[in-house]
């Protein structure tokens, strides 16, 4: 099966997923376009990182179908890296790589995975920290940068696989209030690009401004969707409407 | 004098290296320097009382000029410790990173022979580990119609590597693990394979968190190579045994001793004291 841009790009159908007896993810189904951005919101423990993680094969679900441009992502016999080279993830936590400089950060997968020509990539790379408003900075560790930056490096790691899809995990949670801005909008800058981007977030102002549909997850399912003006001003589910109350 | 007066912030009870000796556990804390040096003055002593059973010839030229007379010889025996210390260390750690390694791999059997061969030498004494190895291993081997002689002293030093293996192997585990898994998800994320992101991300993360217990490894080995006497090497404790012998002077055995214990404090102190300091500056950073 070849996948053609007017088919979804990430496609879940009644993915389910458990930890040992603890059932997380029961049943969800959803399909993002090319160029789509979705946000996923929901209280803590809903699942809404282990979904994600499922995406990019760093989870095993149990049953169900999940495809990236057509490739099943469950299938055992699944080439990982044709899955990764497709999918960029940026995490909560940044987790660049301490002993390697900025640069380096966002060199050293398409050299030793890609193994492209390291002049070509030190160009693109260069130019990737710039479009993350990093100039001046290729040096630094990350351990001298503020959290805002190092996430803003983590996205440029990524973008430096050529991605067609990324995937952000509460990548504001952990920064301070006036960082938080400056990665949105790195973030706000790709999708203006036509990334499709899967977003768990809780900035419920930029869900609003930024996504084509919102999500809402709560115990394992998706509660309710919609694109963000009627899915915040007309929430129709009770536990939506909770945990909108709660977090506006 | 000005005396200091305490800083706001700066409270002894804040630094991490005063509570360190206490926290770890006993057979860790009995595995330092200060023992090692008492059991190496029991084990002179060992040596040199019968000698104080015979009487030493009558006319004395002084002790200092025999010293010097002998440091020649001695300092070959020392710098032959220091060989077989240097490549015992490079073979030890060699294989103990390899074998660190294997402790947490995927595959379970891999993971418990790796852990059985560690607990194995980490527990077993240095001495039978080489009289093992003077045993077990012939004096020569024949690989394609060429004989490679196995002197004793080659013998030795890959005793003594064993358990330097079995050490740098659970400096290794324990490096590894306290990595953070982030690290291992954003390299899997960017499509590294798992060998990739272990050279390449989380091995050259360890290399700070283990070098101060590398360090000290290298100390204490260094001071247990006059082991190596025992299974008939000529170092430095062979050469001042044939010294004092040759001397046959009971004066001499006390000067003697101590001027060799001198030369591996010498030697083994400003180790141990690189080594605290890269503990404290890395304590704090990590
Ligand atoms: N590796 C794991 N092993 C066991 N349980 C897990 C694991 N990861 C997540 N969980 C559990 O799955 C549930 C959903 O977690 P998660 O997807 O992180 O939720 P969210 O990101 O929405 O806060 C939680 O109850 C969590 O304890
Ligand atoms: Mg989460």
């Amino acid at each position: 099966m070849t996948w053609t841009p007017d088919q979804p790009i990430v496609s879940l159908r009644d993915v389910h997923k458990s930890f040992g007896t603890v059932e997380v993810l029961r049943g969800i189904t959803l399909d993002v376009m090319k160029g789509e951005v979705i946000c996923i919101i929901g209280p803590s423990g809903s699942g809404k990182s282990t979904l994600i993680r499922c995406i990019n094969a760093l989870n095993d679900i149990q049953s169900g179908s999940i495809t990236v441009e057509g490739l099943e992502v469950n299938d055992p016999k699944l080439d990982k890296l044709s899955l990764r080279k497709k999918v960029g993830m940026v995490f909560q936590q940044y987790n660049l790589f301490p002993h390697k400089t900025v640069l380096q950060n966002v060199m050293m997968a398409p050299i030793k995975v890609l193994r492209q020509n390291r002049a070509e990539v030190e160009a693109r790379a260069r130019k990737l920290i710039a479009k993350v408003r990093l100039e001046g900075k290729e040096d630094a560790y990350p351990g001298e940068l503020s959290g805002g930056q190092q996430q803003r490096v983590a996205i440029a790691r990524s973008l430096a696989m050529n991605p067609d899809v990324m995937l952000f995990d509460e990548v504001t949670a952990a920064l301070d209030p006036e960082t938080v801005k400056e990665v949105l909008t790195t973030i706000k800058d790709l999708a203006a690009d036509g990334m499709t981007c899967i977003l768990v977030t809780h900035e419920m102002g930029f869900a609003r401004e930024i996504a084509d549909c919102v999500y809402f997850t709560d115990r394992g399912v998706i509660v309710e969707s919609g694109p963000p003006a009627t899915f915040f001003d007309n929430a129709q589910d009770p536990r939506t409407q909770q945990f909108l109350s709660q977090i506006l | 004098m000005a005396r200091k007066t305490p800083v706001r912030g700066q409270m002894a009870v804040l630094h991490p290296m005063r509570i360190r000796a206490d926290a770890l556990p006993l057979a860790d804390r009995m595995f330092n320097l200060w023992t090692l040096t008492a059991l190496m003055l029991a084990f002179a002593a060992v040596l040199i009382a019968p000698a104080f059973a015979q009487d030493a010839a009558p006319e004395k030229p002084g002790v200092i000029s025999i010293l010097l007379e002998w440091t020649p010889t001695l300092a070959k025996g020392f710098g032959f410790n220091v060989l077989i210390s240097i490549l015992s260390m490079a073979i030890g750690t060699a294989m103990g990173v390899v074998l660190g390694v294997l402790q947490v791999s995927p595959l379970r059997p891999v993971r418990s022979i790796a852990w059985l061969v560690t607990q194995f030498f980490r527990n077993s004494p240095w001495l039978v580990l080489l009289f093992y190895c003077i045993l077990l291993i012939p004096f020569q081997i024949e690989v394609f119609g060429t004989t490679i002689p196995f002197p004793g002293w080659i013998k030795a030093v890959l005793g003594l590597s064993l358990p330097v293996m079995a050490y740098m192997s659970e400096y290794m585990r324990g490096a590894i693990l306290s990595i953070p898994t982030g690290q291992w998800e954003s390299a899997e994320s960017l499509g590294f394979s798992r060998r990739q992101i272990m050279t390449d991300v989380i091995l050259p993360q360890t290399v700070k968190r283990v070098l101060p217990s590398w360090m000290n490894l290298y100390a204490v080995l260094t001071m247990a190579t006059p082991l190596v006497s025992i299974i008939g090497v000529n170092d430095v404790m062979a050469l001042t045994r044939a010294a004092l012998s040759a001397e046959g002077r009971v004066d001499l055995l006390i000067p003697m001793y101590l001027y060799i214990l001198s030369w591996f404090f010498i030697y083994c102190y400003p180790i141990s004291a690189v080594t605290r300091l890269l503990e404290r500056k890395y304590s704090v950073k990590l």
